[in-house]
């Protein structure tokens, strides 16, 4: 097939209706978030000292890390999924969440008796909290590739990974009101981890759904 | 930086070419089409011998390249310019392109100052990998496809020989063309 014979079934194939990805973007968020939000109600729920926690810094500590993870990827991830972008500036800001929890644990050890390192850091939960971050972050991560996979990423597995990595900042958001530990020791050693899974997740999905 | 087409009239005339596409003005888009089609043959070619490859391919990475404009475009952003999101999609259909021939060293591909002074027809020995994807289309499909490209007939005039009806025709072309770019990926992977 010649270029121009190629060029002539294009041009008859009748035109589509423009989408606008930016919309379908929050649209799929909000399906994934509902979809989050379910399997929160029937296998997580809030714990129950959650009025007394609230407040308290360690706790406090768990969301804001979970937001300077969560809107930095968010932003970013809408910005790659069109072919001519560059990651820029914004792409520094995915180190917040990893200087604000080396802080945090720089202070924990100094307040902390060194007796109490171990078991604050091993908690009482970690496996949960490996399976229920990725469990939660399922659904969102799911409707944002699908809203991406008319998109055009340079590269669709980095694209794939930032994915997961929003959907487990948004899963952490969830999980971090069920989870009784909130020493920056546990934080820093399991959700992290959890959210590797769900960026290695994203990855697979990415190269398998977003190459174009 | 991303290579610019040429700049010819100062009130970017592809976008505007594109947007009369969208709105359904078929001859416009299609002159749009020969237009990216010259700008990324030139910027292929150029990409291949900086990478000492020969031309072989150039043309199969102009057609992926125009496939996946057509089949992206109702994602491109109207308020941008077209020109910077053609050159991505053609750079990264280029890349593929020199993947597939197994290139060692990938050059970026950006800072073209003379890829437009370079020749843009299409080199007609060129063998295209198009014709051997074409064959795993069914055989509807393909015949479809035949009729308007090679053949040069309407979707009207294809709808009547087949006894279809003009949307089912359209239908299947769409879906043989998502169908052509769909094979052209895997034979990269």
């Amino acid at each position: 097939m010649k270029t121009n014979e190629l060029i002539a079934a294009l041009a008859a194939d009748p035109a589509p209706r423009p989408v606008h990805m930016e919309r379908r973007f929050g649209f799929a968020l909000m399906i994934g978030l509902a979809g989050s939000l379910a399997l929160y109600a029937l296998f997580v729920r809030p714990r129950p000292d959650i009025a007394a926690a609230v407040g308290t810094a360690r706790f406090d500590l768990k969301f804001l890390d979970a937001a300077s993870l969560t809107l930095p990827s968010l932003l970013l991830l809408l910005r790659l999924e069109r072919p001519e972008a560059k990651p820029g500036a914004l792409a520094l800001f995915l180190f917040a969440p990893l200087a604000l929890l080396a802080a945090a644990v720089a202070v924990e050890l100094v307040v902390t008796p060194s007796s109490e390192w171990v078991t604050r850091l091993v908690g009482h939960n970690m496996r949960y909290c490996m399976t229920m971050i990725p469990m939660l972050a399922a659904p969102i991560l799911l409707a944002l590739i699908a809203a991406m996979r008319d998109g055009a990423p340079q590269h669709p597995g980095w694209t794939g990974a930032l994915a997961g990595a929003a959907a487990a900042g948004i899963a952490a958001l969830l999980y971090a009101t069920h989870c009784p530990d909130d020493s920056p020791l546990f934080v820093a050693a399991w959700y992290p981890l959890a959210a590797l899974i769900c960026a290695g997740a994203g990855a697979l999905l990415g190269r398998r759904f977003l190459a174009w | 930086m991303i290579a610019m087409p040429p700049k010819g009239s100062p009130d970017d005339p592809w976008s505007e070419m594109m947007k009369a596409g969208m709105a359904g003005d078929e001859r416009t888009y299609r002159r749009l089409l020969e237009d990216i089609s010259r700008f990324v043959r030139a910027m292929a070619r150029s990409a291949f011998n900086r990478a000492r490859m020969g031309d072989a391919e150039v043309e199969d990475a102009v057609q992926e390249t125009l496939l996946a404009i057509h089949l992206k475009r109702h994602t491109w952003d109207m308020g941008q310019k077209l020109g910077p999101w053609v050159s991505a999609i053609a750079r990264h259909k280029i890349i593929d392109a020199m993947r597939r021939r197994g290139g060692r060293r990938i050059e970026p591909i950006e800072a073209f100052q003379d890829f437009i002074a370079a020749p843009a027809e299409e080199d007609p020995h060129a063998l295209s990998d198009a014709k051997k994807l074409l064959i795993t289309l069914p055989p509807r499909q393909r015949d479809i496809v035949q009729s308007i490209s090679l053949d040069g007939q309407s979707i009207a005039a294809t709808a009547a020989r087949l006894s279809m009806t003009e949307v089912a025709v359209r239908v299947a072309l769409h879906r043989a063309l998502k169908a052509l770019a769909a094979a052209w990926r895997r034979s990269i992977s």
